[in-house]
């Protein structure tokens, strides 16, 4: 057993667990961060998404004692006093959902994408949630939540 | 509760699920966690068909935090009957035992053999290495050709046959009208396997419930209430004490529309360990353990006149089972029986579907079920034929389309169409894709002899659905009626509870049947609740596959909700002391016609309706009513898509540059709703026509086992799409709704397909299969040319 601390949606935990635990079940199982699931665990559908130091990874492809001493954010961290994050306003408003099983990894790895890159086209967009999949919506209207966020006529 | 509230049916109403989803607070079937809860783990054959010789779980129970393990042989005695396919086509259908764990041989890889339960998911999973099988290997068959020959190797031994069935339709003269046609075109397409990839893997929690020795399971299906009565049947338990929740559900596509083994498993070792059982599955499992889609080789015929008039269409198509049959496996192509002839009005048709078993996963329902396969045939020989006399694809279509109509007519399937327009929706989209400057540039490029040409696709689609009415069902052998409930209960606040028997799982019901309740009760979709998804506060339902919901389920809520109503107005006349056929209902107030003045809320007509002190005589306090719908007919959504394509000649890349789709599904609930159906649907045809394809090797060996392999469009992939609509109402029901869950997936592989082989016209292509990947397409280039040369 290994012992991790880990600040995530700005609060701190510490837990012993095996080295082997995913962070994603980490979050999961030792943290009732349910917010965030597994789709694929080979890294493909992105339903994971987390963000790290402020970046996006793939919480089923990553140990949580790599986490060790990082600060995470997921879904359920991303709310502010109450109010959502631009991009779940977003999401909601451009209906860049349906099932929703994609769309708490979907929104952190938009959130991450206008991190980095603030005012992108539309193939910028596409490109930058390759590594999330949908289902359900034909990437449409993911496109234009993503727009609307980065104060863009969607 | 806001006052006097405008209709909200037709209105772009945001949809109520989605602050639970976004902020992270759904509650998926693996969010579950139980006091005393252990986690199961399935072992699962790696050979495609084997007996085995020897299974030993001994190791395994040795393992740390290992708490039991089992075989077939030591659940056998919990089992009521095999695993249930509850849609035997014909009275002679061959049908394998399927066990939920292998009995002495395995048939598929991935096929059950044993399970552990252990403390927790790392280490149920770890022990399943401790499981010493032996397998002894037997001959594999996974072509479905190869499947039906004499000498074939046979999946199930006592059956003495590769074939399960033969399901013929014949309508009208065929010979005589392929002997009368001046033109007679054939071709054979490949329907590929895919793999559903409903993002959610599936999930099961089974806890017991000691005080009623029942059962309470929750699992990530579409169908919680068949799931009930499969589950009950299939262990004994009565079924009032069978509880199945469908939590929040992340995706189905058909592949939840299913009874599978690990609910019936997960809920055996639950009752037998008297602690709740979790498992769920892994996306490796899912590729192999969840049901696929598809698999047919399609033979089809077409007879017409020499001025693309179509006379007579002969399909002949095998279907490809899998090892074992499903919950409604054999039926899914019989789907598709009646589609093969399209929105094209001719006299003679003939339809044969043969069952095959091979080594593979079973396959069922994926989104479309049967009608994408055949509307994909049908739209390919239409163009075939337009080609063959040198005639434009939309004016062969329009030569062929019925005359509009808006009540029930009979097809070349001797079903009855409800409603259709067809040259509505094909002169709009041409309209919209500006079709003659489209054939101008593609021209301009094929002069150039530009890399990159340009390909035009049509189709012209209908589809058959919201299954369903009950009789057609049992007519057609399938093991459960198609009626749909509801109910509405206004409280005595004048806020409503919606219950309904459909179960969504990203189909927006929850605002839909808000909509629907609202308008009906005057008041506002957030003053109603939608109940669903749980057998103990929707009791009876048939819940949600086949575009069914809407034009079921949501027409009950309509239903129930017009009851509650006119029970409303009687007391409301009772109230103001005027006469029933004098009050007026508008913006949730009953007023006498002609004396606004003297009017009661609805939400006063509740409270004394809750009271029960100044009722009618006769008259039940209370404000609620039940529905059961049973529809008279199905409903035929329909459309008209154009794809254009860019294909790179010199790699074989196609890029769908513009999609445009004009459909009609009636009058809609929720515009964003439709829209959000139809993009995801045409992403799920573009899919299989250009990226996905399961595949197997000759040893049954699953090659494309994960999401690493199976190539699921993304959003570069995928295009953004141009829609409009147009309303033909259905006959069928009072709203006159048709679904649209489907018909995305079922109108646009056709459209692509057409579209790339009309970019590589100059080359002499005249045919590609699914996925037209780049290879396929440089090949289909270099054969064209070869065969050109020789």
């Amino acid at each position: 057993m290994r012992e991790v601390r880990v600040k995530v949606n700005g609060r701190d935990y510490e837990r012993e667990v095996e080295p082997r635990m995913l962070l994603v079940h980490f979050l999961r199982e030792e943290l009732n961060l349910t917010g965030t699931m597994v789709g694929c665990n080979t890294s493909n559908c992105g339903a994971c998404t987390v963000l790290m130091e402020g970046e996006s990874i793939k919480s089923c492809t990553m140990f949580a004692v790599q986490a060790d001493g990082r600060e995470i954010t997921t879904v359920q961290g991303l709310a502010e006093n109450g109010s959502w994050h631009p991009m779940q306003t977003a999401f909601h408003e451009q209906h860049g959902l349906q099932c929703g099983y994609c769309t708490p990894g979907m929104i952190m790895a938009s959130v991450s994408l206008l991190q980095e890159n603030p005012n992108p086209t539309e193939e910028e967009i596409r490109e930058g949630l390759e590594g999330n999949y949908c289902r359900c919506t034909g990437y449409e209207n993911i496109i234009k939540a993503v727009q609307q966020a980065a104060g863009q006529t969607g | 509760m806001t006052e006097a509230p405008e209709k909200y049916v037709g209105g772009g109403v945001p949809r109520k699920e989605d602050p639970a989803l976004v902020t992270g607070k759904a509650n998926w079937t693996d969010n579950i966690k139980l006091p005393g809860m252990l986690h199961m783990a399935v072992l699962r054959s790696p050979f495609a068909h084997a007996r085995i010789t020897n299974l030993d779980v001994s190791g395994a129970l040795e393992q740390p935090g290992v708490r039991a393990a089992y075989t077939g042989e030591d659940l056998a005695d919990y089992w009521n009957a095999p695993m249930p396919c509850a849609w035997p086509v014909t009275e002679d259908i061959r049908m394998p035992d399927h066990w939920p764990l292998a009995k002495g041989e395995v048939n598929f890889m991935g096929d059950a053999v044993a399970v552990v339960v252990a403390d927790d998911r790392y280490k149920a999973q770890d022990a399943l290495e401790f499981i010493e099988v032996d397998y002894e290997p037997l001959d594999v068959v996974v072509d479905m050709e190869e499947a039906l020959k004499e000498d074939a190797p046979l999946v199930h031994e006592d059956l003495e046959s590769n074939k399960s069935f033969l399901w013929p339709l014949e309508v009208g003269d065929i010979d005589g009208a392929f002997e009368r046609a001046d033109v007679v075109v054939k071709e054979r397409y490949i329907q590929q396997r895919l793999i559903p990839n409903a993002i959610e893997p599936r999930a099961v929690v089974a806890n017991p419930e000691p005080t009623s020795d029942g059962i309470t399971l929750y699992s990530a299906t579409q169908v919680p209430h068949i799931v009930r009565l499969m589950l009950a049947a299939g262990t004994g338990i009565p079924e009032q004490r069978v509880r199945v929740v469908a939590p929040d559900v992340g995706g189905g596509f058909g592949s939840k529309l299913n009874f599978y083994a690990e609910e019936l498993l997960a809920t055996n070792i639950a009752r037998l360990l008297g602690v709740p059982i979790k498992w769920v599955e892994d996306r490796s499992e899912n590729y192999m353990a969840t049901i696929h889609g598809r698999d047919q080789i399609q033979d089809i015929e077409l007879a017409a006149t020499s001025d693309g008039k179509i006379l007579a269409v002969r399909a002949d198509i095998k279907a490809d089972m899998g090892a074992y049959m499903q919950l409604v496996t054999p039926g899914i192509p019989i789907l598709g029986a009646f589609m093969y002839c399209g929105v094209y009005q001719f006299d003679a048709y003939a339809f044969y579907c043969t069952g095959v078993f091979t080594n593979k996963t079973p396959t069922d329902a994926y989104r479309g079920a049967g009608r994408p396969e055949a509307a994909y045939a049908i739209e390919r020989i239409v163009d075939s034929l337009a080609r063959e006399l040198d005639m434009d694809p939309a004016e062969v279509r329009r030569k062929n389309f019925y005359e509009p109509f808006d009540e029930p007519t009979t097809t070349p399937a001797g079903i009855q169409y409800d409603s259709l327009n067809l040259p509505m929706v094909l002169d709009r989209v041409l309209e919209m894709a500006d079709y003659e400057t489209l054939r101008e540039e593609q021209k301009r490029r094929r002069e150039e002899n530009d890399p990159v040409q340009l390909g035009i696709g049509f189709s012209t689609y209908t589809e058959i659905c919201g299954l369903a009415p009950s009789q057609v069902l049992a007519s057609l052998r399938y093991g459960a009626p198609g009626w749909e409930s509801a109910t509405v209960r206004m409280f005595s606040s004048g806020t409503v509870e919606v219950v309904t028997g459909t179960s969504p799982h990203g189909q927006g019901h929850v605002t839909s049947w808000s909509q629907i309740a609202a308008d009906a009760l005057g008041v506002t979709p957030d003053d109603v609740e939608v109940l669903h998804g749980d057998t103990a506060s929707s009791p009876h339902g048939l819940d949600t596959y086949g575009s069914r919901s809407l034009p079921v389920g949501g027409v009950a809520v309509h239903l129930a909700a017009q009851k509650v109503q006119d029970k409303a107005k009687k007391i409301a006349a009772h109230m103001l002391e005027a006469s029933e056929d004098d009050l007026e209902f508008e913006g949730g107030q009953f007023s006498v016609a002609g004396s606004p003045e003297q009017n009661v809320t609805i939400q006063d007509v509740a409270a004394t309706a809750f009271a029960g002190t100044n009722l009618p005589a006769d008259m039940e306090p209370g404000l609620t009513a039940d529905t059961f719908y049973d529809p008279p007919n199905f409903v035929f959504p329909f459309g008209a898509h154009i794809c254009v394509v860019e294909v790179d000649t010199e790699t074989g890349k196609t890029s769908v540059r513009d999609y445009f789709g004009v459909d009609d599904c009636g009058p809609v609930i929720n515009p964003i709703i439709v829209d959000g159906q139809v993009h995801g649907g045409i992403a799920q045809g573009i899919a299989q026509a250009l990226y996905e394809e399961a595949i197997y090797d000759e040893d049954g060996t699953l090659v494309t086992g994960s999401m690493v392999d199976y190539m699921i469009p993304g959003a570069p992939e995928l295009p953004n799409y141009t829609l409009d609509r147009t309303v033909t109402p259905s006959p069928t029901n009072v709203m006159g709704v048709k679904g649209i869950g489907e018909a995305g997936t079922i109108g646009s592989p056709p459209a692509v397909v057409n579209a790339v082989i009309d970019a590589l016209e100059p080359f002499g292509v005249t045919h590609i299969d699914m996925p037209a990947s780049p290879m396929r397409v440089w090949d289909a280039i270099q054969a064209a040319q070869d065969g050109g040369d020789a």
